[in-house]
């Protein structure tokens, strides 16, 4: 252990602005980067669901949609 | 030599159930890594007799800094993959893994930032290695903005390969700055030839926080490759299978 007390663990020996600000932003980042594809996840089942009901309802109709490019899935207002 | 290694892992169903299963091998233990890693830098590894406590920014740095640059030669080889085999696999994973490669660096350059304050009086200089990896993010966004930018798949998987293909020569530059011209940065902190320069106590929480950022990024990049998969074989029955079971969940 190379702090004596917690406070001075906090102080980082003066450092402390540079030290956290790079350890915050690095967490905030890794949690970022996790948690989107999980929330993209969620949506794109969710849009790609819709899209599966609305084709059953009228096959050829979503026929022609699904052709066209992933952009439009993910354009797509969230309903 | 037997390839159907090959032709299977060129299968978006077959990749989706490896991925499935192999994804939490890789996430757990990367987080457990990085968590040990941290606490490990932060509260025990000694203080640098000239930097002080602003060292421990290292841990962070010089971890990501290489990811960085790994993930674009990954990107790379899977450009070249994309080109010679039209392996769709291979295009899915330049669109999953520039974004997180694009993180990396953003992270590098941040945490570079801020340690440069303390120890070289400035958050930026237009230093060789600096400028090369403020290169290499612009190359990460171009890549997404052209992935994202045409419609047909097929031209937008050729022109997303070339750039990355092109954007190759930027690595070698990034690397090798720091011995080619005078910089502010230091030379490398580990090279595969000589021990290094630093206690073990210091370095070992470092090869610790690499280890944990490259299971990390796998788990990432494995669960955007799902998300790729999904999307671009949606017309498929399996996928559809998916879909409406995970609706209900």
């Amino acid at each position: 252990m190379s702090f004596e007390t917690f406070s001075e663990f906090l102080q980082m020996g003066g450092h402390a602005l540079y030290v956290w600000l790079s350890y915050g932003v690095g967490v905030f980042i890794l949690i970022f980067i996790y948690i989107q594809p999980i929330l993209a996840r969620k949506s794109i089942i969710r849009d790609l669901y819709q899209r599966q009901r609305r084709g059953s309802q009228s096959a050829k109709q979503a026929n022609n949609e699904i052709t066209q490019d992933k952009q439009v899935v993910m354009n797509e207002p969230k309903a | 030599m037997n390839w159907t290694w090959f032709y299977k892992l060129g299968s978006p169903k077959w990749f989706y159930e490896t991925a499935t299963k192999i994804l939490s091998w890789f996430l757990w233990p990367g987080v457990l890594m990085l968590v040990v890693g941290s606490i490990w830098g932060l509260v025990f590894a000694p203080e640098d007799y000239q930097q002080g406590n602003s060292f421990r920014i290292i841990y962070l740095h010089v971890p990501s800094a290489m990811l960085a640059q790994s993930c674009y030669m990954m990107m790379a080889v899977a450009a070249i993959i994309s080109l010679v085999w039209k392996m769709k696999l291979a295009d899915m994973f330049i669109a999953s893994a520039a974004p997180i490669g694009a993180a990396f660096t953003f992270l590098a350059l941040f945490t570079g930032a801020v340690w440069g304050k303390p120890t070289w009086g400035t958050w930026w200089v237009w230093d060789a290695r600096l400028t090369a990896m403020l290169v290499l993010l612009f190359l990460y966004f171009g890549v997404i903005a052209l992935q994202s930018a045409l419609e047909n798949i097929d031209l937008a998987s050729r022109a997303t390969a070339i750039l990355v293909l092109v954007g190759v020569v930027n690595i070698p530059i990034i690397k090798y700055s720091v011995d080619w011209w005078n910089t502010l940065h230091q030379p490398a902190t580990f090279t595969l030839t000589e021990k290094p320069a630093m206690p073990a106590e210091m370095w070992i929480p470092l090869l610790v926080m690499m280890l944990g950022m490259y299971c990390f990024f796998t788990a990432v990049a494995l669960m955007r490759m799902k998300n790729e998969i999904l999307l671009r074989e949606r017309r498929t029955k399996w996928v559809q299978t998916i879909i409406s079971e995970g609706i209900k969940q």
